[in-house]
């Protein structure tokens, strides 16, 4: 079955599946697991990337042609994410940015209002900004109205492999937001949960922790971007609603118009 | 949440299998949250001036030691020296001495480390939220200031007297300088110096607090053994490696997402151990005297506390990597600081 593609402020991807670089045991694991699923975009924190020294640097590791999204880890509100989003690009890092404000070191829980306003000011810049968000339809709309190329709501905390915790306001999001693509990030952790979330009409999922802890992170990612394509396939094949009783395939009662009973 | 009476069973259960689990969990908790990623930072002490007489420590004001101050040109040769080992992430001590080394020095320290390192924190004498607020500005990150212990009586007794003997003044340093803006906050307690139980069950509650009432920042602890000074033991800690090690494992269960600091008090068999359960950020390639880098031969040093692991970094990174840790140099981008 034919997919099209997906497209991100003009750009377009074959790949829906996104992949953090975070956590992993070395670098070169991030390299194979690009390799092996096949995701076209990548993201890495800019605290993270070497660029005076160029010794280990993490971009080394990430193949030519893949789009970087360089994310705002460590910003506490906007400024700083704006401040960290300029010096990405002043590194060479490109104009791809991850907003990420956030002000709770316990649960990692986005602060929806910073990155609205962060979204405003980055996009006026010429920034392509995909804003990490905690699923809040006002917040999705604002963010919209903000100028973001995407939303990319949690599915649950960061890092916990929860799943998907917010499905039904991740819903919300793909139900009423049909301006950029929906991107479910953080807290999935198989590729099951992937694949329900693509199920649903998600536009694409970013993975990082599940891929980095498992024992063969590449062969993981591979599952992960599988599990992508399947769910994908399935939203667009249209699933059957379920029902709450059986359903026979020979309906009991198709023979009151296949025989003349009266005879 | 666990409760304080049950982290008190904890501590005090030492059936091998008990601690096993718990062990397991930590390390799964750690695996979870941080990966396979060890943060690196080195200490780099400025001055060994101070003002306050605390009975364990090599620079108390009584202790008849030479005392030396970097200059600012003195301070470029040392960080220089430090970063040219690969370290990004500077922890700039002093002894507490607020004629010798008052804000000011603190500020030059600052500016010339930012030339060095993309993270710059202090472990220097406590201030106001004002003073803390002109160091965050002028690109201080951090702040480290142990309690040391929070049993008032035996912290009367060990602080004889100077500033540090204010035991309140003390416990609230680290929301003076949360307040102020700074991103990290590392706290802790000097494990030996008094009952450990009740340490830890203050320091839990005080790590609480600062979470609930500044949470935007990043928090990490220490549980700092205390040590011989140049051979001699100052007071014996009672601490053992197996409670040591349970301390951590327990202190990882309780805040799965706070960092774990490791220095090189600690041998390096310990530290490799403790690596695999819970420890997040290490020392490496350390020096504890002033000077200690860079300026001084080892003759002349006059270290805070002798240190037990004494391999470069270049030996630790490859020690890590060896372990399937990835160890973590850079770990931020300077922005500039604004309130």
């Amino acid at each position: 079955m034919k997919d099209s593609p997906l497209t991100i402020a003009g750009k377009t991807f074959t790949s829906r599946f996104m992949l953090g670089t975070g956590k992993f045991k070395n670098k070169s694991d991030v390299e194979k697991s690009i390799g092996a699923s096949g995701a076209e975009i990548v993201t890495v924190a800019l605290r993270r990337i070497d660029v005076e020294r160029h010794e280990e640097n993490i971009l080394q590791y990430i193949p030519e042609g893949i789009t970087l999204l360089t994310n705002t880890s460590g910003a506490r509100n906007s400024q700083e994410a704006v401040r960290i989003a300029r010096l990405a690009r002043e590194s060479g890092c490109g104009n791809w940015v991850k907003i990420e404000v956030i002000n709770d070191s316990k649960y990692l829980l986005p602060d929806n209002n910073e990155t609205v306003k962060a979204t405003e000011i980055l996009s006026a810049e010429g920034f392509i900004v995909l804003p990490y968000m905690f699923p809040d339809l006002y917040a999705a709309r604002a963010l919209v109205e903000a100028g973001a190329a995407a939303v990319m709501p949690l599915g649950s905390l960061i890092g916990s492999n929860q799943g998907l915790k917010a499905k039904e306001f991740i819903r919300i999001l793909i139900d009423e937001i049909d301006e950029v693509p929906i991107i479910v990030d953080a807290g999935i952790g198989a590729p099951s949960q992937s694949a329900e979330a693509m199920e649903m009409g998600a536009d694409a999922c970013l993975v990082n922790t599940a891929v980095a802890n498992a024992e063969d992170p590449a062969g993981l990612a591979e599952a992960f971007s599988l599990a992508i394509r399947s769910g994908r396939l399935a939203y667009l094949s249209k699933i059957p609603a379920a029902q709450e009783a059986a359903e026979p395939s020979s309906p009991l009662t198709n023979f009151l118009y296949e025989h003349d009973l009266s005879s | 949440m666990i409760s304080l009476p049950e982290i008190k069973d904890i501590l005090n259960n030492n059936d091998p299998a008990f601690l096993e689990g718990l062990a397991r969990k930590s390390r799964t908790l750690t695996q979870q949250y941080f990966g396979r990623a060890v943060s690196l930072y080195a200490p780099l002490y400025l001055s060994n001036y101070c003002s306050s007489h605390c009975t364990y420590c090599g620079f108390q004001s009584k202790n008849r030691i030479a005392r030396v101050r970097l200059t600012p040109e003195q301070m470029q040769s040392e960080m220089k020296a430090v970063a040219e080992t690969g370290i990004e992430s500077i922890l700039l001590l002093t002894g507490e001495s607020y004629e010798a080394t008052p804000l000011s020095y603190l500020k030059e320290a600052s500016t010339i480390a930012k030339q060095y390192f993309s993270s710059i924190s202090m472990e220097v004498h406590p201030m106001g939220t004002e003073e803390y607020r002109e160091l965050f500005l002028s690109g201080v990150d951090g702040i480290t200031v142990y309690q040391e212990t929070y049993d008032r009586g035996r912290y009367k007794e060990v602080h004889l007297s100077g500033k540090k003997s204010d035991y309140d003044y003390r416990r609230d340093t680290p929301q003076r300088a949360a307040r102020a803006g700074m991103r990290h906050i590392s706290l802790g307690v000097l494990l030996g110096l008094s009952d450990t139980v009740g340490d830890l069950l203050a320091l839990y509650g005080h790590l609480r607090w600062m979470e609930k009432h500044f949470p935007g920042v990043e928090y990490s602890l220490s549980f700092p053994r205390l040590r011989k000074i140049k051979g001699r033991a100052f007071a014996i800690c009672n601490v053992s490696d197996l409670d040591f090690i349970k301390i951590l494992c327990l202190t990882r269960i309780l805040f799965p997402r706070v960092g774990l600091n490791l220095s090189t008090r600690e041998t390096s068999a310990l530290r490799g151990h403790a690596l695999e359960l819970g420890i997040t950020r290490i020392s490496a390639g350390s020096n504890t005297s002033v000077g200690g880098y860079h300026l001084k031969s080892a003759g002349e040093q006059e270290p805070q506390f002798d240190i037990e692991d004494q391999r470069s970094v270049e030996e630790i990174v490859e020690y890590l990597k060896s372990k399937d840790f990835d160890p973590v140099l850079t770990d931020w981008r300077r922005i500039e600081n604004s309130v």
